[in-house]
């Protein structure tokens, strides 16, 4: 775990902006991929209860 | 309660409802450690590889997303069968549920294999057959996404998207094959060979861990999709 405190380790061997930017995008599709359908799930169910309640 | 009954009560919307509540609880937890090891090591323990250093590291984001990008259109083709024979309300919605996380890892295999490229190859994108066997993969899958926006009626939709998803399913072994089928500037494969991977079990390891990883992240999110199309088609009722 040392190792993610040297900078040879975030420089990547010069490939820094490649591999961070390759996980960077994976970060990014995941975290879409959980909040979409977490906030989508919330507005059906609220909907759901709205309508019961008119 | 016999095997047969089980199968067919998984066809019923409120019991898949509450199954993919616990399926997709499951999987999401056993995708935190998965996942933390593919990372720990693909970033940490793997060594450098001995041509490229430090830039090959990118395969454990761009393999799995490559792979998935192919299993979940599988698993959508598959859906748009039995959704068209049997006529199962559920699969219709597996189908469809699937098919914007699908697109999702698509782009993030055509992404990384970009940025993996430029360094490599020295160009971002070549019109080589596996690069374009994906980039059709994703145009179907926006395909599939478009045409289910744009018919009304769930049910109608669903079908057509079955169709769309069956018909396609010809360019998967395409996208496979292409390295093997075609001169490209891709490589060839190099664990899904027969025999012997080329790969070291070091740096394999964490490859195959990140790869169950992604599918049973794959498989919460496709839960809550699934429940969420079942939701909005009025099949579930609370209250």
């Amino acid at each position: 775990m040392d190792k993610l405190l040297t900078v040879e380790f975030w420089q990547m061997g010069g490939y820094a902006l490649y591999v961070w930017g390759s996980y960077g995008a994976a970060l990014l599709v995941f975290v879409w991929n959980l909040l979409a359908p977490y906030l989508k799930q919330r507005e059906l169910l609220s909907r759901e209860t709205r309508d019961q309640r008119s | 309660m016999t095997l047969w009954t089980w199968l067919k009560s998984l066809t019923s919307p409120p019991i898949f409802f509450a199954l993919a509540q616990r399926l997709g609880f499951w999987f999401g937890l056993i995708s935190i450690p998965l996942l933390a090891y593919g990372l720990i090591g693909g970033l940490l323990l793997a060594p450098p590889d001995y041509q490229q250093g430090e830039g090959y590291r990118i395969i454990y984001i761009h393999v799995p997303a490559a792979w998935m990008s192919l299993f979940i259109y599988s698993l959508m083709a598959a859906a748009g069968g039995i959704a068209l024979i049997w006529r199962i309300k559920v699969w219709e919605c597996v189908l469809t549920a699937a098919a914007p996380i699908g697109a999702s890892f698509t782009a993030l295999a055509l992404v990384t294999g970009m940025l993996w490229g430029k360094p490599m190859w020295g160009t971002y994108w070549v019109w080589d057959a596996r690069l374009t066997s994906e980039l059709v993969l994703l145009f179907l899958y926006v395909g599939v996404i478009v045409l289910q926006q744009s018919i009304a009626d769930a049910r109608a939709a669903a079908r057509a998207c079955a169709l769309l998803a069956i018909v396609g399913f010809v360019n998967v072994p395409i996208v496979h094959y292409s390295v093997e089928w075609w001169n490209t500037l891709h490589q060839g494969p190099s664990v899904t060979k027969f025999g012997k991977p080329t790969m070291d079990a070091s740096m394999l390891v964490p490859l195959l861990v990140m790869t169950l990883g992604f599918m049973s992240f794959f498989g919460h999110v496709l839960m809550r999709r699934v429940q969420n199309e079942l939701l909005s088609r009025g099949e579930i009722s609370r209250g």
